[in-house]
């Protein structure tokens, strides 16, 4: 199952690279295969949701085939968190392919195929149980967003790909010496028998940082975010869209798949330095998006904003600080979609990113002007919507391990308000600022056909997420226990809170 | 039956809100208007069946929300008196306020967004007040934030009034950050988030500390402090108090219903739920205490010194909210939902009646450029009188009950927090009288001054009247006291006309709940009986049977400074109507202290709106800069060969890109297949 969801859409990237016919038709039909085709994955993520079982934290869908000389082998299969991953990566990319319905005229059979390719990596990546496989994954996922970047992006395409490919793969290059090490180590690449090996504590902390290296760039956090900003500006819109719903959750499931459980003391000791990053990264590129002129920047680095949570949740060590982690990389994965198609959407008609070129939108767009809202809504982490459930979730778990970072975390609640409510009000607000807006037609039926999903998704995870975090609960649960098992010394406070309780006969 | 009353405003949002113009006008209104109306009766049966005891309180549990660990959070509806009360409050306010809206919004393009949001902050209000756990209190209240976010941005498209939505989302988040870290807290304490599970065991934690930042605190103090934040934010209290005189930039119904009656309340609602907590540290009584005085004599050294119609009610209300918080300060949490329920009445109806006042007057705020309307709208203007006599407690209407439990509980309980409370609430209640007389002076009587008004003076050049435009604040008028040169004509041909019959059938339903509601609820709400609040607040039956044992002074002081009050108003206002101007001109720096609301916009502004703007500024050339320099650009000098391999990509095909693609993947696998 998971093989062949993952050759799928090779094989019809393939295709899509050998149509016959002229220009348009090639397009016509280019544009038709790939929807298609992303349908059926998203298909296929429904019945392998249905079909798992979320009792347990062992790996599912396992597969294996011994096709690299024994040195590595074809192994696959996932747990919740790969689970609800690989439903984002296939519930996003459908409509990726209707956002570029008509924004993208040049080559554009490649450019599907380039998505399409991207596909097939996302999900190997999610599901690779091997080192050496997912690192291929990893960094073979950089190709066709390099190339999305580069052939289809904005004037400065060249230098943003370029940042994006150099920042990334340096990262990777010392990832790639610790697996080599760890593999010498611990004499397998299985990534579940690596995640219950116990590395000797004083290497822990050199592998730690060789990952770390790699993922912070690819979460981004600061100071290593800069590459994020100039790929989405000059990224098409659905490449934005799946720079900052799929590609970003990289990092965050390296962290979660990889430093936490294979090495939990180096993480223990190293999580300060995680939570200062963190810290620093919210209130830093809070305020930088409040001085943001481009609305796509803007967007970008909320990004960063919000996987601070995201990392300040993992390494909070706790239930609903890793479940919360976990709910904060879904629902950013859909909002930001969804709010860089926004931006995508007024783009594709007056081809410029400067907020203050717009204003007044929602006079006559006024149902762009209520999508656009619930997304602004969902990024600033409104209860009801999917962004408060995880934030939420997150703080509640990093307050157990310090109240400082959690207080310093929570002023995000108000940064964030503070830009993503003024971009809203500088783009839909006042008076229509010129007749090149009044002239934007209000959203047609096919961007409907891509917010709604959306949107919807966004409002049922927010008054119903259960569907979504039960497949959590089992590999968290386990992941906990590793992680207690280290002896974190970061629990002052609730365990001094329980002993109260106990010491009052109150326990219950 | 709760369920129906609570989603049945939802169901008219969606659809009101997805129907719109497809749907029209009048079947927005009448599916929104009609939803209310039925929650609204709905409230009154059951808060009549639970006081009358066929009915119990009880806790309806819906649907899990969410889970992470111990950590469970779901909908559910909670019912007791506390909730009855709220209820009976917020539909009967929302349904009056969708009707009058008919009237009010009559010539709005927009009509149906404008009654859909109304039905969503209805629904996020009641989400609030049935919350059984501090999660979904938090969704109400995040929701109610939403709805007036909404609502003061309804004319989008003047500057002003997104502006003032947008400091009125974030001064609330700035109050929601304190309250959610106090949801933190009493997680990791207590276990739980349940609001009954809480209190239950508040006992168990008294004098317990725990360590919070840097310092070892007290649990309860802490806990019930950090709520109270988000009670300071809601209810704009000081220092969080910036955005209420600028939400005045909505629609007035909006301000009646949320900026008044209901949301507002929300903070004195939030810590009467949370009483038992309060009540177990003294520490955050008194600061409850002195943050309720403190912000009703603040908004009232203001409210005389504002000509905005609008902003001198909103004024009151920040100051009548500082009255219930200094109640519940003292202990007296009966009083202060006392004073919740009548003020909603009264207040609602002068935000109401102003509001008919600004529809007679084309949109006119500014007082100056009233005078002399009781002629032209008695009907407005009676309502009003009914008003102001119930706000500033004449004998037996509604406020006159609630004013004097709060003064008489803060006398009797006698700790020097309280007793300084009272001498505050004393001299409140002066000002009190004062203003709101003022303001019935300013507009009602004396000699028409409308010709002044570039409202009156643009409707009288146009016929029709742009809505949009017309809202003008007072901002944009000079400052002074002394007026335009004044025309031949002070009436500019203007007649001002009655507004319609749904906007007054409110206002009389509104005086009449302002005249009785006091009397006959004041038994129930503060009298010596326990049974009433059934345990739904901390209520000390025996301390309120001896309420009025006071000194017959102290009896006697709310009246004599009512008395005081309207006295001085007739006074500055009615005979000698150049004084103002001379007391103004005799104190420069006093009144500008208190005409620029004591510098609270500008310090705030100064200290940090634009450090923000400016570091946001710094650290945006700060990423292009220092560490790009040493990052990418950098690596990429040193790479030099990269950046010419990067040029020759940009030249090829996607041949190549794809072939190379292929190549490295290739020698990739051979590297480690053959090699390893």
């Amino acid at each position: 199952m998971l093989s062949a969801m993952i050759l799928f859409p090779l094989a019809a990237a393939l295709v899509l690279l050998l149509l016959p016919g002229d220009e348009a038709a090639r397009a016509a039909r280019a544009r038709g295969i790939a929807l298609v085709a992303t349908l059926l994955l998203f298909g296929a993520g429904l019945l392998l949701w249905s079909r798992f079982d979320p009792s347990t934290a062992a790996f599912q869908f396992t597969e294996r085939a011994e096709i690299f000389g024994g040195v590595f082998s074809w192994h696959l299969g996932i747990d919740g968190i790969s689970l609800v991953l690989i439903l984002l990566s296939v519930f996003l990319m459908p409509l990726c392919i209707l956002a570029s319905w008509k924004s993208i005229t040049t080559r554009v059979p490649e450019y599907m195929a380039a998505f399409l390719a991207m596909e097939s990596l996302m999900l190997g990546v999610f599901s690779a149980l091997d080192i050496f496989l997912f690192y291929i994954f990893f960094e073979g996922g950089l190709i066709p967003m390099y190339l999305i970047i580069g052939i289809w992006g904005g004037s400065r395409r060249i230098y943003a790909s370029y940042k994006f490919f150099l920042f990334t793969l340096l990262g990777s290059v010392l990832m790639l010496i610790a697996m080599l090490w760890m593999a010498q180590d611990a004499g397998t690449t299985d990534i579940p028998v690596l995640m219950a090996h116990d590395f000797p504590p004083q290497v822990q902390t050199w592998l730690w940082l060789a990952f770390f290296a790699s993922f912070a760039v690819k979460m981004p956090m600061w100071p290593v975010h800069t590459w994020l900003p100039d790929a989405h500006v000059e990224a098409p819109t659905a490449g934005s869209m799946i720079l900052a719903g799929v590609l970003l959750k990289m990092g965050g499931y390296g962290f979660i798949r990889f430093s936490l459980p294979m090495f939990p003391q180096a993480s223990v000791e190293l999580m300060w330095l995680v939570f200062a990053l963190s810290v620093v990264a919210l209130v830093y590129t809070s305020l930088v998006a409040l001085a943001q002129q481009d609305m796509k920047k803007l967007i970008a680095y909320s990004s960063v904003a919000h996987m601070a949570f995201v990392t300040a949740g993992l390494f909070a060590f706790n239930t609903q600080g890793l479940e919360g982690a976990m709910v904060v990389m879904l629902s950013h994965g859909i909002v930001s979609a969804a709010l860089f198609y926004c931006v995508g959407v007024v783009y594709d008609r007056m081809h410029t990113r400067e907020i203050e070129r717009y204003g007044g939108v929602a006079t006559n767009m006024p149902r762009y002007a209520v999508f656009f809202m619930l997304f602004t809504m969902a990024s600033v982490a409104l209860p009801g919507t999917s962004g408060f459930v995880g934030e939420f979730l997150t703080l509640a778990g990093m307050f157990r391990t310090s109240t400082w970072v959690a207080a310093l975390m929570a002023t995000g609640v108000i940064l964030g308000a503070a830009y993503m409510l003024w971009l809203y009000a500088r783009v839909a607000f006042g008076d229509i600022r010129s007749d090149e807006v009044r002239a934007m037609p209000d959203v047609s039926p096919r961007e409907v056909a891509v917010l709604a999903p959306m949107a919807l998704v966004v409002l049922w995870m927010g008054v119903a997420p259960g569907a979504v975090m039960e497949p959590l609960r089992a590999p968290v649960a386990s992941l906990v226990a590793r992680l207690e098992a280290a002896e974190p010394p970061a629990t002052p406070v609730a365990r001094r809170i329980r002993e109260a309780l106990l010491s009052r006969g109150d326990a219950g | 039956m709760l369920a129906g009353l609570v989603f049945l405003p939802l169901v008219a949002f969606l659809v009101a809100g997805l129907g719109n113009r497809a749907i029209g006008n009048l079947a927005a209104k009448s599916v929104t208007t009609g939803a209310v109306f039925v929650s609204a009766a709905l409230s009154w049966w059951l808060f009549l069946r639970l006081m009358s005891g066929a009915v119990s309180a009880e806790d309806q549990l819906l649907f899990e929300w969410f889970r992470s660990g111990d950590m469970a959070v779901s909908w559910a509806l909670k019912f007791d008196m506390l909730t009855a009360v709220m209820l009976v409050v917020v539909t009967s306010v929302s349904a009056l306020v969708h009707l009058y809206s008919w009237g009010y919004m009559e010539e709005d393009s927009d009509q149906p967004r404008f009654f859909a949001y109304l039905s969503l902050f209805t629904f996020a209000m009641l989400m609030l007040v049935t919350a059984d756990n501090l999660v979904q209190m938090f969704f109400g209240w995040e929701g109610v934030g939403l709805a007036s976010y909404l609502l003061i941005g309804f004319w989008y498209r003047k500057p002003s009034a997104y502006r003032a939505a947008i400091k009125a989302f974030l001064v609330n988040r700035v109050g929601d950050f304190g309250y959610m870290l106090g949801i933190f807290g009493l997680f990791l304490v207590f276990g739980t988030i349940g609001i009954d599970e809480i209190l239950a065991r508040v006992g168990a934690f008294e004098g317990a500390t725990f360590r919070f930042l840097a310092w070892d605190v007290d649990v309860i103090t802490t806990l019930a402090l950090l709520l109270f934040v988000g009670a300071m934010g809601k209810s704009a209290q000081l220092p969080l108090h910036t955005w209420l005189p600028d939400a005045m930039e909505g629609p007035t119904p909006v301000s009646a219903l949320i900026h008044a009656a209901t949301m507002v309340t929300a903070g004195v609602f939030l810590v009467c739920r949370m009483s038992p907590l309060f009540e177990a540290s003294a520490t955050a009584l008194a600061v409850v205490t002195v943050v309720g005085a403190a912000t009703a004599l603040f908004a009232a050294t203001v409210a005389p010194t504002q000509f905005d119609i609008k902003r001198v009610i909103a004024y009151s209300t920040c100051s009548q909210l500082g009255y219930m918080f200094f109640a519940a300060g003292v202990g007296a949490y009966g009083a202060a939902m006392f004073h919740l329920f009548t003020h909603a009445f009264f207040k609602a109806l002068l935000f109401l009646g102003a509001g008919s006042v600004i529809h007679a007057m084309h949109h006119e705020q500014d007082m100056r450029f009233y005078g002399g309307l009781r002629r032209h709208i008695p009907l407005t203007f009676w309502t009003m009188m009914i008003g102001t006599i119930a706000i500033t407690g004449v004998w037996y209407t509604a406020g006159y009950f609630s004013k004097d439990a709060i003064l008489f509980s803060a006398w009797n309980a006698g700790t020097p927090v309280a007793r300084l409370a009272f001498w505050v609430g004393i001299g409140v209640a002066l000002l009190t009288s004062f203003y709101s007389w003022r303001l019935m002076f300013l507009t009602f009587f004396g000699a028409p001054r409308w010709a002044g008004s570039g409202h009156i003076a643009h409707a009288a050049g146009h016929a029709g009247h742009d809505v949009f435009a017309d809202h003008g604040s007072a901002q944009d008028h000079a400052e002074d006291q002394g007026g335009r040169g004044a025309l031949a004509d002070p009436t500019a041909g203007h007649r001002p006309h009655e507004s319609p019959w749904v906007m007054l059938v409110p206002l009389l339903l509104l005086s009449a709940g302002a005249l009785v509601a006091g009397f006959l609820f004041e038994h129930q709400f503060v009298g010596g009986v326990e049974a009433f609040w059934g345990g739904a607040i901390v209520h000390d039956a025996a301390f309120f049977a001896r309420l009025h044992e006071v000194p017959g002074w102290v009896h006697w002081a709310p009246a004599g400074v009512m008395l005081a009050g309207l006295g001085l108003a007739f006074l500055l206002y009615v005979r000698r109507t150049g004084l103002p101007a001379k007391i103004v001109a005799a104190a420069p720096a006093l009144h500008g202290f208190l005409a620029r609301k004591w510098y609270f916009d500008e310090l705030y502004d100064a200290l940090f709106v634009r450090p923000a703007m400016r570091l946001g500024a710094l650290f945006s050339r700060a990423d292009k800069g220092a560490i790009d320099a040493v990052g990418a650009d950098g690596l990429s000098e040193v790479v030099a060969g990269g950046a010419t391999l990067a040029k020759r990509f940009q030249t090829g095909y996607l041949t190549s890109y794809a072939l190379v693609m292929l190549v490295g993947l290739a020698a990739f696998l051979a590297w480690f297949t053959l090699g390893g």
